[in-house]
């Protein structure tokens, strides 16, 4: 029966305040729906770090007029290197195989390009990408050399840009908590009002503080649950709409978000949402109800 | 024992001890502001006092902890005189409600609550909301719920405060049936015809003090 009381007058306290109880939802939604996205967003940026720097290189390339002796010593000294993992030595024809299969929906560019107008590179791939500067460092100056330019500086900026989309969805998520956190101190309020009379007549007979606190708690509880459940709804629509659909153009560039992700997100959304609702009840209980 | 709450200039009870034995009739009495509620709200353990001690059914509760209390005030019931019923819910929900809160069954409360309503004269009356009995009426309800739980003590807070003299002697009649089954009653009230006619022991108290303490006592 006290299950059963209990469960009512969650019920009867979500409803009787209907508009306050759908604007805490919303609230906690939203919120709930940045940190998850944040979340996914995180996880994301790791598996395209782990996928990009794994595959990085850095390309040497070389002088129009260079000599046969510049290109021997410069490949004797990268064969040599510690930091270099591999070398591969791409001449001006392979250049060209390249360039033509690279911009093969251009044809005229691959027509008005000749093979020998292409410099000759050497692609290096790093025992570990971050040790780019001092390759550079070490080979800008070596005669016949042109240019060095590594993948990864192109990448940290795409980086720089997720971890940054990540962080304001995090912003965002913690401002809407905080909105959500005062509309669930407020529900509270406005509740154990509606119920003084009540409260005070259980606290007359005895009854124990938690079956007074319990209703109230709950109540906000299961506001945060149907907030994080509006918030999955939000993240599998995202899902759908947007990588699946109008950004599924990014695809080979994006890791993809799998259903997996999502669920996985999930439970911690919920416990975010049911254990920020349930601590703030009760500390407004604490003040508000003083059982 | 000695209670002084803050801002105030002078103790709301000073230096009073009384010792009431078990199914007495005690009524406190005296003018307003003399400290009377403050004996009720500290045998409630709502206030503890500054000084010595509060003993309720052999027990020391002066330094009882708060998660304590609501398992303690089990053993007291509660009337006072703005009845403190709860509007939307019938008379007999209204003392079916006391015992749900504690935990008791539903089919507890459906052997207990007619008992204890044909007990205080509402036999009949038991799906009457509060707005539809007179004050007469809720205050027995109010009594009803004080007693379903059969408490060792009963304090009535100027229980008949808002009631006519005749509706307060048949109040009386009920808590005097009460006190009859062994349950001590404490009453504080202002009603001199009520003790007069009673005839019951009288603690008086003028600014925190005890000024008389009379066995079959009279209003004065």
């Amino acid at each position: 029966m006290r299950v059963k009381y209990v469960l009512s007058e969650v019920l009867v306290g979500l409803w009787r305040n209907v508009t306050m109880s759908i604007a805490m939802i919303i609230t906690m939604a939203v919120s709930l729906t940045m940190l998850g996205a944040s979340g996914l967003m995180y996880r994301q940026v790791d598996d395209m770090k782990d996928l990009y720097y794994k595959n990085i290189q850095v390309s040497i390339f070389m002088e129009q007029e260079v000599s046969e002796q510049q290109r021997t010593d410069l490949q004797t000294k990268l064969d040599s290197d510690p930091l270099v993992k591999e070398v591969i030595y791409v001449d001006k024809a392979q250049a060209y195989e390249r360039f033509k299969s690279m911009y093969q929906d251009a044809p005229d560019l691959v027509n008005a390009v000749k093979p020998d107008q292409l410099p000759e590179s050497f692609r290096l791939t790093l025992n570990n990408p971050e040790q780019y500067k001092s390759v550079y460092d070490q080979y800008k100056d070596t005669e016949g050399v042109e240019e060095i330019v590594d993948q990864s500086r192109l990448l940290d900026k795409i980086f720089n840009i997720l971890t940054a989309i990540q962080n304001i969805a995090l912003a965002a998520a913690i401002v809407m908590a905080v909105a959500a956190l005062l509309l669930v101190a407020n529900t509270i309020q406005v509740a154990a009002y509606s119920k003084r009379r009540e409260v005070a007549v259980m606290k007359l007979v005895g009854a124990s503080n938690w079956f007074i606190q319990a209703p109230f708690v709950l109540e906000a509880v299961v506001a945060g649950l149907i907030g994080s459940l509006l918030g999955l709804v939000a993240l599998v629509a995202a899902k759908y709409l947007l990588f699946d659909g109008s950004l599924s153009a990014l695809q080979g560039l994006l890791s993809p978000i799998t259903w997996g992700d999502i669920l996985f997100i999930f439970p911690l959304m919920a416990g975010v949402g049911g254990l920020v609702s349930a601590g703030t009840a009760w500390i407004t209980l604490r003040f508000y109800l003083r059982v | 024992m000695t209670k002084t709450y803050p801002k105030a200039s002078r103790p709301s009870l000073d230096n009073v001890s009384v010792s009431i034995e078990k199914g007495e009739f005690v009524f406190f009495i005296g003018p307003s502001g003399s400290g009377k509620s403050t004996i009720i709200k500290m045998l409630l353990h709502e206030v503890a006092p500054n000084k010595g001690r509060v003993v309720v059914n052999g027990k020391d509760v002066t330094s009882m902890r708060s998660w304590k209390r609501p398992h303690f005030r089990r053993s007291i019931g509660c009337v006072f005189q703005d009845f403190r019923l709860l509007p939307n819910r019938t008379a007999y929900e209204n003392v079916a409600f006391a015992l749900e809160v504690i935990g008791k069954t539903k089919a507890v409360a459906r052997r207990v609550v007619p008992e204890v309503l044909e007990l205080v004269g509402l036999g009949g009356k038991e799906h009457r909301y509060p707005h539809e009995l007179s004050g007469g009426e809720q205050q027995r309800v109010a009594v009803a719920r004080a007693f379903v739980n059969r408490p060792l003590i009963l304090l009535a807070d100027e229980p008949t405060g808002n009631l006519d003299p005749d509706t307060s002697i048949e109040i009386m009649r009920l808590l005097d049936r009460i006190n009859r089954t062994g349950t001590t009653v404490v009453m504080v009230t202002h009603d001199s015809n009520i003790v007069n006619q009673m005839r019951r022991r009288v603690v008086e108290i003028e600014s925190g003090r005890i000024v008389r303490d009379q066995a079959r006592g009279v209003y004065g």
